[in-house]
């Protein structure tokens, strides 16, 4: 009986051990936003476990908690990333840069001479005939080790390319000294001296080339630089504070595809939600008449869209949508002699992407119309008979504003998600047809979702800042349009109550 | 209600036909995908009944060797059957778990009194509005950090890919909780009466009444799962471990285009959803959600 008793506080407390655990040893990583953000929640989680009080709390702490690590983390993380120029040629730390460039070697030419490798029983030297060196005995055990050179005679026993082939890892780990000079097998035939390339020379991480010239880190760009001004790549991952921002609004080929695309959006989001909302309900109503027959049968036809999972039914589309060999123009030119290009016409492009949406949509706006339907009852339809309203008036009098109270919050969240739903755009037109004249990647059919997830991950400039700066517009831009929906909503719905 | 025969007929009869012209729409992609499956090699186009039918293509989705009628043997290209097996596992699991974080937190929001919970309410769903496949880049960082601690968290693991997952749970909250408002608040107060704690309301009253709404929130979350695109080609890397989304587009890379492939690959991933919401609508049709306001 205690056993039982206990359990719940022994499982809590392993949980937060664990959760303890996991948050120190990202601490000890250096990701102190995380590590922090994981402390929080592990001391929420307790306290909401251990103290009675906090009993309601114990219901929805996991769900939040879930969200706060695995979306609002992100979220915030992202927006960071907006204000530096992390990205495909800055991904590294400055240290790791320096580390990088100091770690460089370069060979010196003109130290290099030939060597030929010298069997001496077990064991292997080096001889170098244009200086008459040959090395002390080495053998496997002297990998990574420094070895004395003496002059000497002409050794027998030369051994052929294949040996050196056959022992390249050993001899390329050797030092071969002899007083200060130092020689590295360089290539299969010949030693070097091995200097540098780069060198630090001081405190400000400015480094020596080889050659004498001087590279300064610019701290403000990310870049070490030449004394011309040329900017090396790697770079590493600055603050830039609003620039990202300022390129969006300011520089000339990248605001203007951002204004077109962005009506676009607001537009593909807009009718894609009224449109799948409205067939939806409609369908859901005449699925629910008492008198249709074999509605079980329509009922799962109807739902075959969202049963086959949507990056299949894209990629379908796209075939079918293929303005040359593609079955809708072969059918639409055998019956009316059309054929639209679906491909190249930035309109007919758009009117393709929403008749798929809405092709893909409308099941879900279905299968929730008909959960909440259910819970309208049936008394409230036959007193309205009986008063004579008709099919359409009782539509607008008694079902929609009883269903439409735990519809807001679907619908708002299904413009949401269309306002990004990027999986259609790139899966069937890949934001194209392309718009003339744009400095990044942008297409008549790209929403703003597509189109920052082209210049992150598709642009051969992997740019995660100008991306990021972008994500977080977009974000407040739909947390703001979605609250505001909301409230103006809820107003409404207690309007009519 | 009095109904005459000839207008009931006529209702009927334009009920059925609106249905069947919606039909032909969503029918007729179905239908030339299963045409594409059964064609000889990998080309689209052609008509809707294949002229010389093979199920070679089906042969290869079932990870088995065909033989073609000249001898030469086609090896299938990637293991469908494991990546069908992938998304089906990560799905399910983190669709329980979205169920139970979901009721339990829809339950708190509608009945439970606590501080601030409108603004949470509101504030999940926003946040909720973030696209997560352009948080990609953070998401990946942070599972790169965890698979340090312990490769089960780490990158190209199926258990990080369900955490992610399971923080899709905000807009199901609101799902659930639209429903649950819907219920009688007499009913719980009565209980509350009789000495029933919170959690015991949940359990014995909530939880039978919202059997209906949980399907449709379990399936919801299934189908949104499998069909996840970016999160799932982030977080798998290597072949085996992908689910069906990522690997499906492996078949059609620009230099390698296998349409008839694809086509049988499409047709039987369908198949698991489809199944799952046959049994689902058991509990969609049986209509318990009356019963919670006549209750």
């Amino acid at each position: 009986m205690n056993l039982i008793k206990y359990a719940p506080s022994a499982i809590s407390a392993a949980v937060s051990l664990l959760l303890l655990y996991i948050s120190i040893t990202l601490f000890l990583q250096e990701q102190f936003g995380l590590a922090m953000m994981l402390v929080l929640l592990t001391a929420g989680f307790a306290i909401i476990f251990f103290s009675k009080r906090l009993y309601t709390a114990r219901f929805y702490y996991p769900a939040v908690a879930g969200l706060a690590l695995f979306t609002l983390f992100p979220v915030i993380y992202t927006s960071y990333i907006g204000y530096t120029n992390y990205g495909g040629s800055n991904l590294l730390t400055f240290e790791q840069v320096q580390n990088y460039y100091t770690s460089q070697d370069l060979i010196d030419k003109e130290s290099e001479q030939a060597f030929e490798l010298v069997a001496d029983n077990d064991l292997y030297r080096l001889w170098l005939p244009k200086t008459a060196l040959l090395s002390a005995p080495f053998g496997e055990a002297d990998k990574g080790s420094k070895i004395e050179l003496e002059l000497a005679s002409q050794p027998q026993n030369v051994l052929g390319v294949r040996d050196v082939v056959k022992n390249r890892e050993l001899l390329k780990s050797l030092t071969l000294y002899r007083g200060d000079l130092e020689l590295q097998v360089s290539s299969l035939k010949s030693v070097a001296k091995v200097l540098p390339a780069y060198r630090l020379i001081d405190d400000t991480g400015r480094l020596q080339k080889a050659d004498g010239s001087i590279l300064t880190p610019d701290q403000d760009v990310g870049f070490y630089k030449t004394e011309s001004g040329e900017e090396l790549k790697p770079g590493w991952k600055v603050w830039v504070g609003t620039r990202n921002f300022d390129r969006m609004f300011h520089s000339n080929g990248i605001r203007e595809p951002i204004g077109k695309i962005f009506v676009w959006t607001v537009i593909f989001a807009l009718v894609s939600v009224l449109a799948t909302f409205a067939v939806g309900i409609l369908l859901a109503l005449v699925l629910q008449w008492r008198e249709l027959k074999g509605k079980k049968v329509y009922r799962i036809l109807l739902i075959l869209p969202y049963a086959v999972p949507g990056f299949i039914s894209i990629l379908v589309f796209r075939g079918l949508f293929n303005q040359n060999f593609g079955e809708i123009n072969f059918i639409l030119s055998a019956l009316f002699g059309i054929a639209p290009d679906w491909n190249t016409d930035p309109i007919m492009a758009k009117a393709m992407v929403l008749m798929v949406n809405i092709w893909l949509g409308y099941p879900y706006m279905m299968l929730l119309s008909m959960g909440f339907l259910q819970s309208i009852p049936e008394d409230h339809y036959k007193a309205a008979a009986i008063e004579g309203a008709g099919p359409i008036r009782q539509f607008f009098s008694i079902t929609l504003p009883q269903i439409l109270p735990p519809f807001v919050p679907m619908l708002i969240s299904n413009f949401a998600f269309n306002f990004n739903n990027l999986v259609l755009i790139i899966l069937l037109t890949k934001g194209g047809p392309d718009m003339m004249g744009t400095r990044v990647p942008a297409g008549d059919t790209d929403i703003l979702a597509s189109f920052t997830y082209r210049i992150a991950f598709t642009d051969s400039s992997q740019d995660f800042g100008l991306a990021g700066a972008i994500s977080m517009l977009m974000f407040i831009l739909v947390a703001v349009i979605s609250y505001i929906n909301l409230v103006a909503m809820r107003k409404m719905a207690r309007g009519t109550k | 209600m009095v109904h005459s025969p000839n207008n009931l007929l006529f209702k009927k009869l334009l009920a059925h036909g609106f249905l069947w012209c919606i039909l032909a729409l969503i029918l007729f992609p179905f239908l030339i995908t299963l045409s594409i499956s059964l064609r000889e090699g990998n080309y689209i186009s052609g008509g809707l009944i294949p002229d010389r039918p093979t199920l070679e293509h089906w042969y290869l989705a079932f990870g088995l060797d065909f033989v073609r009628a000249d001898g030469t043997v086609i090896t299938p290209p990637y293991p469908v059957l494991d990546w069908l097996w992938n998304s089906v596992k990560i799905a399910f699991i983190a669709s329980v778990g979205v169920l139970m974080m979901a009721t339990t937190a829809a339950y708190a929001f509608s009945r439970l009194r606590f501080r601030g919970k409108q603004t949470l309410l509101d504030g999940m769903l926003l946040v909720q509005m973030f696209p997560a496949a352009l948080a990609v880049v953070a998401i990946y960082a942070l599972f790169d950090s965890l698979g340090d601690i312990t490769p089960i968290l780490g990158i190209d693991s199926h258990w990080s890919l369900i955490l992610v997952y399971l923080s899709g749970v905000a807009m199901h909250i609101w799902t659930i909780k639209g429903y649950f408002d819907t219920i009688d608040p007499a009913l719980d107060k009565a209980a509350s009466i009789d000495g029933a704690s919170p959690f015991q309301i949940f359990r014995f009253i909530f939880l039978p009444l919202a059997t209906p709404i949980l399907a449709v929130v379990f399936v919801l979350s299934f189908i949104g799962i499998i069909a996840d695109y970016p999160l799932a080609s982030i977080m798998l890397r290597t072949e085996d471990n992908l689910t069906l989304a990522v690997g499906a587009r492996k078949y059609l890379m620009d230099n390698k285009y296998m349409w008839g492939d694809f086509a049988s690959a499409a047709i039987l991933s369908g198949a698991p959803i489809t199944i799952l919401f046959l049994i689902a609508q058991r509990y969609l049709v049986s209509g318990l959600s009356a019963g919670g306001v006549k209750g």
